[in-house]
């Protein structure tokens, strides 16, 4: 199977072991996976913030580069849910403004075969152990977008259970937001650490020495708050986890 | 809406004493879980939630899209039960039109049904410039009024207060408006609620004035719904020979069928019970029994305008459940107040922006009051996508665009305040237009990473007062991609 790795402009800039990590996993699960150089960003800080106008050039380019391939994975829920959740609504605003079904036409093939990447495992590639090992104390922050806007349930926990050598604490509080939120965590600095603070507390009380989560937006707020705050935990992305092997350790 | 908030800062500020206050953490952090654990099991018992849920929808989007007409059968039916309605533009409007029924009457004091509606138009405070005295009878809103507070949940206006808190106000403030607390008044819940029992039953039976809002207005029948739990509510609507309610216009359903949704979504939702306690109904007047004069102010205040927008109209569906602001851990943190409105949380964060438009700087701030975390949508009993609503909402700020104020159409400009930031979407959006130009950046980053401080001055500060910045890697992934590929485009080079 053809796969287009969408990377995301923050992990390729911030988090290239992230994507390193996704390429080793999904070429060790048979897949063949293709970055296509020419992709930038999703456009979802602009959309969020309120710049849909400025995000539409973005969506146009992301489904010119991506729309060939036969499915595209994404590391992260947010940008995954930009794809498949806000893409549709933009041409439907787009149509409301009177702008035709330009935007919706060009925006459509992409956002069915867009998957976040354990979204991909489970459902795509059918597996749940990926032959990983990871000996570590591990706790899960399933992230917004992934959790309430992709569904992805129950999906990153059975992919961590089956990770040997890892294991699992559960992460109390699991389900509320960290805080991050895109530019609110600039423009509300106040709640936005708040939140961060009481996460990585709730993170902290599992003893686990690594807090892990499908999106590294969320962990890069909630890494800066751990070392801010001197915990000596350490956030690392799903894809780093369950790319791991005895043979190639993550660090 | 009330001019009770105007010259509020903006919900940042606002929210940075709340956030700092570790006593008032304590007391919304322990109410909000309390009741969103509740209410989660409440619904869970619920097989056929999603289908109610999606009931109240569809009945609430049916009943806005043809408001006209039900209003006019309302009024109808209102008026051949023995009622007076009342139309009222505007919260002045509204105020003058009730100041001047009570006035009517002779008498200088009304009892109050808690009531959103008479809130938002700031009516206690425009009857006190009439020269009458409005006294409120739940609990919370007692503890509010006694405590010269404001508000700062919708379901439990008084949920930044613990016991102690109350018990204090209560021993300080009864004797002014009327049965003192007792002496040794101490903060047992029981002994709270048996004193504020005593001082409110004078009030009940001397009030010849009840004034209420409604839940519900059935146009089909002319029935007004009022839904409580304290027993307040139904001794305001039955003693008093004048009852005069004051309702937002979107309350009003179709048929009483239409309540068998809501009276099983609401009550679980809010306060996380199966059936609700006191459950009052009434059609106009009825002889011997109850009111014998019965006024309906219905009110607009902005809900049309509301209306008038496609995507912001889905917040005029909200029934005031508050199972939004419990679930928000914005609201958690911030408090109620910080949202400058008598409806807080994510709910308010979309209805006083609609509501009083973005011309204040609290209202232009509350549509990013929100980390879009979702929670709201996902409890919501009538499936309000409030953070679709908030986004929509940051762009008529930062884009201005067509609005409709005071039914007219307008042309808002954009926000000030917002230059730097549009600047740099723009910027951001050519960059990402022009792989080659966000190429060059990652580089020029990388770089000079060792330069790179982990704290930032300015308005850097934002992020790295409480966090660190990541470290910016040697390379970006797509340096490492070219590379290991060699650049000639062979496939499958990982690991």
């Amino acid at each position: 199977m053809r796969v287009a790795l969408f990377l995301t402009c923050v992990n390729d800039t911030l988090y290239p072991d992230t994507g390193r990590a996704v390429v080793k996993l999904l070429t060790r699960l048979g897949a063949e996976v293709d970055f296509p150089v020419a992709q930038t960003c999703c456009g979802q800080a602009h959309y969020n913030t309120g710049y849909r106008h400025q995000a539409e050039p973005l969506a146009r380019h992301f489904s010119d580069v991506f729309r060939d391939y036969e499915a595209i994975v994404t590391p992260s829920g947010s940008c995954g849910a930009m794809v498949r959740e806000l893409y549709p609504r933009m041409g439907e605003r787009a149509r409301a403004e009177g702008r035709g079904d330009g935007l919706a036409a060009a925006l459509a093939p992409v956002v069915p075969k867009t998957y976040e990447l354990t979204e991909f495992l489970v459902d795509v590639l059918g597996v749940t152990d990926v032959g990983a090992y990871y000996p570590h104390r591990v706790t899960y922050h399933p992230t917004c977008h992934g959790l309430r806007g992709l569904g992805l349930g129950e999906r990153p926990l059975r992919l961590l259970r089956a990770v040997r050598g890892l294991e699992l604490a559960e992460l109390p509080g699991a389900e509320e937001c960290c805080g991050f939120g895109g530019t609110f965590a600039l423009k509300n600095p106040d709640v936005s650490a708040a939140m961060g603070t009481d996460k990585v507390r709730n993170a902290e009380s599992t003893g686990a020495e690594v807090l892990c989560a499908a999106d590294n937006s969320c962990l890069m707020h909630i890494g800066g708050t751990m070392t801010r705050l001197r915990t000596g935990m350490r956030p690392v992305h799903i894809a780093e986890i369950l790319a791991s092997t005895e043979e190639e350790p993550a660090v | 809406m009330s001019g009770t908030f105007v010259g509020m800062p903006a919900f940042p500020e606002a929210a940075r004493d709340a956030v700092h206050d570790t006593t008032l953490r304590g007391n919304l952090r322990h109410a909000t879980h309390t009741i969103r654990a509740k209410r989660a099991s409440a619904v869970a018992e619920l097989s056929d939630w999603a289908e109610l849920r999606e009931a109240g929808k569809r009945i609430k989007d049916h009943t806005l899209r043809h408001l006209d007409r039900y209003l006019e059968q309302l009024e109808e039916s209102v008026t051949a039960a023995g009622g007076t309605v009342h139309w009222a533009t505007d919260a002045d409007e509204a105020n003058r039109i009730v100041a001047g029924l009570v006035k009517a009457t002779g008498e200088s004091e009304v009892v109050k049904v808690k009531s959103m509606a008479t809130q938002e138009i700031g009516l206690n405070e425009a009857l006190e410039a009439e020269g009458i005295r409005a006294y409120e009878t739940d609990l919370a809103e007692l503890i509010v009024q006694l405590g010269k507070d404001r508000p700062s949940h919708i379901l439990v206006p008084a949920i930044h207060r613990n016991r102690g808190e109350i018990r204090e106000i209560f021993a300080r403030e009864m004797s002014e408006w009327g049965r003192p607390a007792p002496e040794g008044l101490t903060d047992t819940p029981a002994e709270l609620a048996e004193a504020a029992r005593r001082h409110l039953r004078e009030k009940f039976l001397r009030a010849k004035v009840g004034v209420s809002g409604a839940n519900f207005m059935v146009a089909e029948t002319g029935t007004l719904v009022v839904v409580e739990s304290e027993g307040n509510g139904r001794m305001c609507l039955t003693l008093p020979e004048t009852l005069i309610s004051v309702v937002g216009i979107e309350k009003v359903v179709p048929a009483w069928r239409d309540l068998e949704v809501f009276l099983q979504t609401l009550p679980r939702s809010s306060t996380a019970e199966r059936m609700n306690p006191y459950t009052s109904t009434w059609t106009g007047t009825t002889d011997e029994d109850g009111p014998r004069t019965f006024h309906l102010v219905l009110l607009d205040n902005g809900r049309t305008d509301t209306l008038a927008d496609e995507v912001g109209r889905q917040a005029l569906r909200c029934i005031r459940c508050s199972a939004c602001l419990n679930v928000c851990p914005v609201y958690e943190r911030a408090g109620g107040h910080a949202y400058g409105s008598v409806y807080p949380g994510p709910i308010g964060a979309i209805l006083s922006p609609q509501l009083r438009g973005t011309g204040s700087e609290i209202d232009a701030s509350l549509p990013y009051a929100s980390s879009l975390c979702g929670a709201c949508y996902d409890v919501c009993p009538v499936a309000i996508d409030i953070p679709e609503v908030l986004v929509h909402l940051r762009e008529r700020v930062v884009e201005g665009g067509r609005v409709t104020r005071a039914g007219n159409k307008v042309v808002l400009q954009p926000a000030k305040g917002h230059a730097a930031e549009r600047a740099a979407m723009r910027a951001a959006r050519w960059a990402f237009t022009h792989p080659g130009v966000l190429r060059t950046g990652q580089r020029l980053a990388s770089r000079t990473r060792r330069l790179h401080p982990r704290s930032l001055p300015g308005p850097g500060r934002a992020w790295s007062g409480t966090r660190d910045l990541p470290p910016v890697p040697a390379e970006p992934f797509r340096d490492w991609w070219q590379r290991m590929r060699g650049g000639d485009g062979e496939k499958g080079a990982a690991g």
